[in-house]
């Protein structure tokens, strides 16, 4: 293990580096661009340390085609980018949710669209991540708010794509990614850390995509023996492309219920004084801290309100969200974008409670005084 | 290796090396494709190449559907991609052998980035490049390989841009090992795979293959046996040297193994015990 102080200040962005590492990543590739850059360059330093591989490709397809591969040969990997990258990503990552190759894919959000605001704030991929991919996929989003989170989720999001065969994508915003914050770097317990399930029986009939109790097939290692082929292709039990339509239906049928089977394991949220709230702040990242330190405030002046913050963003924590806003008479939701979450958190309310958008675009973080005001404004 | 031109028909059984229960295939009679893919597998037979110890990375086309027939670890990813999927696969585990099947339009085009990069790396693969002049699996759209004032579905008045030389291309970039062979001789073909097999770094071989279906139609080339005859005869194989080759011009693409560096392979530098900056 990495010869590392348990309590270290760092960087998100090198908490992120590190609770991979943590998680058992040992491939890593990447291409350069704010605010994401300093992931690749903390992996370029410490998987040599633990004799994984990392390199920097010629572009984002690459990046994401190479750990796709690394994957498909055996060993955890990861990639990091940001909104252009991240849009290059896209078709290799439907790839990977496709085949259900593990990889985890860090998004660390900067303004856009297009090339945007490099070096500012935002939360405007929020719908890509979900939505990036052609096609009805599946596919986690996990979105911390503290540097100590991104170490920790990254963790998880290892060992949720690993035991679920399934992207995982981290998405949190820049301010979060360069913030420094003290963080305890205890590496996870070792019986924690899930590893792949890797096909062991019998070699003759094996079927890389059989229907399983539990919905996740054995993958099969290449030079085992097993012989698989692997395609995009929408492919049956035996992973050969087919067009019977039960078949074509059943195979993407089966990746999207998946989730839905494991939603125990996937969903993480956290909820702050929503029993009694007349209003709750629905927001991710550096917004939810401002929501935060709200609530706070507005609790002093007698304004009951409350927050809950999606940790596992998509599948979006739906139960756990309608009934923390049973009682209440407003939900807020506070985003870096021209109001992304908003449209889920009103399709899950449909009208009751009521829904506000509180939207920043310009690169700035939302204040807390900025949320302290709206939700006066709810409950004038 | 040296690698003594024989044949070794005889006992190299394809049917051993193939998915017999993906027949019938979907290639059109008289597909070039075909005719690479035996001497690929053939080349694996004679280099003792394990099926388990193999991987095949190939792209989208109809030059990438022809991995899902082999009996092997193969891997049918995305538009262009291979290359860089076979790069993160070879890191991973340099225990296979790592085999790239991918088309003209698939390796010049949208994947030619990946291909400068790989060459340049000179990581241990083989990337077998099918050119058919063509994008064969869309229906016959130009490619970067299409002759000049050719009919394709996109140039409905003969092509007019000009065309990429990849074994240039790649020999430029840095790739160790550069070949090109027509499908005409399989033997030879084979011979010519074998020695990119047995290459550490990465290898490049071209071979020319025909549409027979869609280019050879639109353009009035004949059958299969005819568009293979014309494509030896617009060929200039090395090992004849410079007198015979004469009769080949204008046209003259050499054939046979055109790069053999000795450049290092992509892991050969060892960093471990370095200190960080
Ligand atoms: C991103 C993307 N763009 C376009 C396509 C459509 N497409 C499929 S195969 C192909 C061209 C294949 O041509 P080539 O690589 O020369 O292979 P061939 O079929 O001739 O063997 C194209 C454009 C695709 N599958 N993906
Ligand atoms: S369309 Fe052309 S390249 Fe494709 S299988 Fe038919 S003949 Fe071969
Ligand atoms: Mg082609």
């Amino acid at each position: 293990m990495l010869a590392i102080a348990k309590r270290k200040n760092v960087q998100g962005n090198e908490a992120c580096a590190l609770g991979a590492i943590a998680a058992g990543c040992r491939f890593f590739a990447g291409y350069p661009i704010t605010p994401s850059s300093e992931v690749a360059e903390g992996m370029a330093r410490e998987l040599f340390a633990v004799g994984g591989v990392f390199v920097q490709m010629e572009d984002e397809i690459a990046s994401m085609g190479a750990i796709v591969g690394a994957s498909m040969g055996g060993k955890k990997s990861m990639t990091a980018t940001s909104g252009p990258g991240f849009s290059l990503k896209q078709e290799n990552l439907g790839y990977a949710a496709m085949t259900e190759t593990p990889c985890v894919v860090v998004n660390v959000m900067r303004g856009g669209p297009s090339t945007g605001m490099p070096t500012r704030p935002g939360q405007g991929d929020i719908m890509q991540a979900r939505w990036g991919t052609h096609g009805d996929h599946p596919i986690i989003v996990l979105s911390p708010a503290s540097v100590g989170e991104i170490y920790s989720e990254t963790v998880r999001a290892f060992n949720l794509s690993e035991a679920l065969r399934v992207p995982v994508v981290l998405l949190y915003d820049e301010t979060i990614g360069h913030l420094m914050e003290t963080i305890d770097l205890t590496p996870p317990p070792p019986e924690t850390i899930v590893e792949r399930k890797w096909a062991k029986g019998d070699k003759d009939g094996f079927l890389p995509y059989a229907e399983t109790d539990d919905l996740v097939p054995e993958m099969a290692r290449p030079g085992d023996g097993y012989r698989v082929h692997t395609t995009g292709l929408t492919h049956d039990e035996r992973g050969f492309p087919t067009q019977v339509p039960e078949k074509a239906s059943r195979a993407v049928e089966r990746l999207l219920e998946k989730l839905d089977h494991h939603a125990e394991l996937i969903e993480s949220y956290e909820e702050i004084d929503c029993g009694d709230a007349d209003v709750v702040i629905t927001a991710i990242g550096i917004t939810a801290r401002a929501a935060r330190r709200a609530i706070k405030n507005l609790r002093a002046k007698g304004i009951k309100a409350g927050v809950f913050r999606p940790i596992t963003l998509w599948p979006f924590p739906e139960a756990a969200f309608s009934k923390a806003v049973e009682g209440a008479k407003s939900v807020l939701v506070a985003e870096m974008n021209a109001g992304q979450l908003a449209t889920e958190i009103e399709r899950i309310c449909g009208g009751e409670p009521g829904v506000v958008r509180l939207n920043r675009i310009g690169g700035e973080v939302i204040t807390p005084a900025q949320i302290e005001k709206s939700v006066e404004e709810v409950l004038k | 290796m040296n690698i003594e031109p024989h044949v070794s028909a005889e006992q190299f059984d394809v049917r051993e090396y193939m998915r017999l229960d993906l027949f019938p295939h979907f290639l059109c009679p008289g597909c070039g494709h075909g005719m690479a893919l035996r001497a690929m597998m053939w080349a694996l037979y004679e280099n003792e190449i394990s099926m388990d110890k193999l991987a095949v990375v190939s792209g989208i086309g109809c030059s990438g559907r022809l991995g899902a027939y082999i009996d092997s670890n193969t891997f049918h990813t995305t538009h262009g991609r291979p290359l860089a999927f076979a790069t993160g696969l070879a890191l991973a585990r340099p225990d296979l052998h790592v085999v790239v099947i991918t088309g003209d339009g698939d390796c010049l085009a949208i994947g030619g980035n990946h291909l400068i990069h790989a060459c340049r790396r000179n990581l241990n693969m083989t990337c077998l490049m099918l050119n058919n002049e063509v994008y064969g699996m869309t229906g016959g759209q130009v490619s970067p390989t299409t002759s000049t004032d050719r009919y394709t579905t996109t140039t409905p008045y003969g092509n007019y841009e000009p065309v990429f030389d990849s074994c240039k291309l790649a020999e430029a970039a840095g790739a160790g090992f550069v070949g090109r062979e027509v499908t005409m001789q399989v033997p030879t073909l084979k011979d010519l795979i074998r020695q990119a097999f047995d290459y550490n770094g990465f290898s490049f071989v071209e071979i020319i293959s025909d549409c027979t279906e869609i280019f050879g139609r639109k353009n009035q080339l004949g059958e299969s046996a005819e568009m293979i005859l014309s494509q030896k005869a617009a060929t200039r194989p090395d090992s004849y040297g410079t007198k015979v080759d004469e009769p080949f011009r204008p046209n003259p693409l050499k054939t046979g193994v055109l790069v053999r560096s000795e450049r290092p392979e992509y892991r050969a530098v060892n960093y471990q015990g370095k200190k960080s900056k």
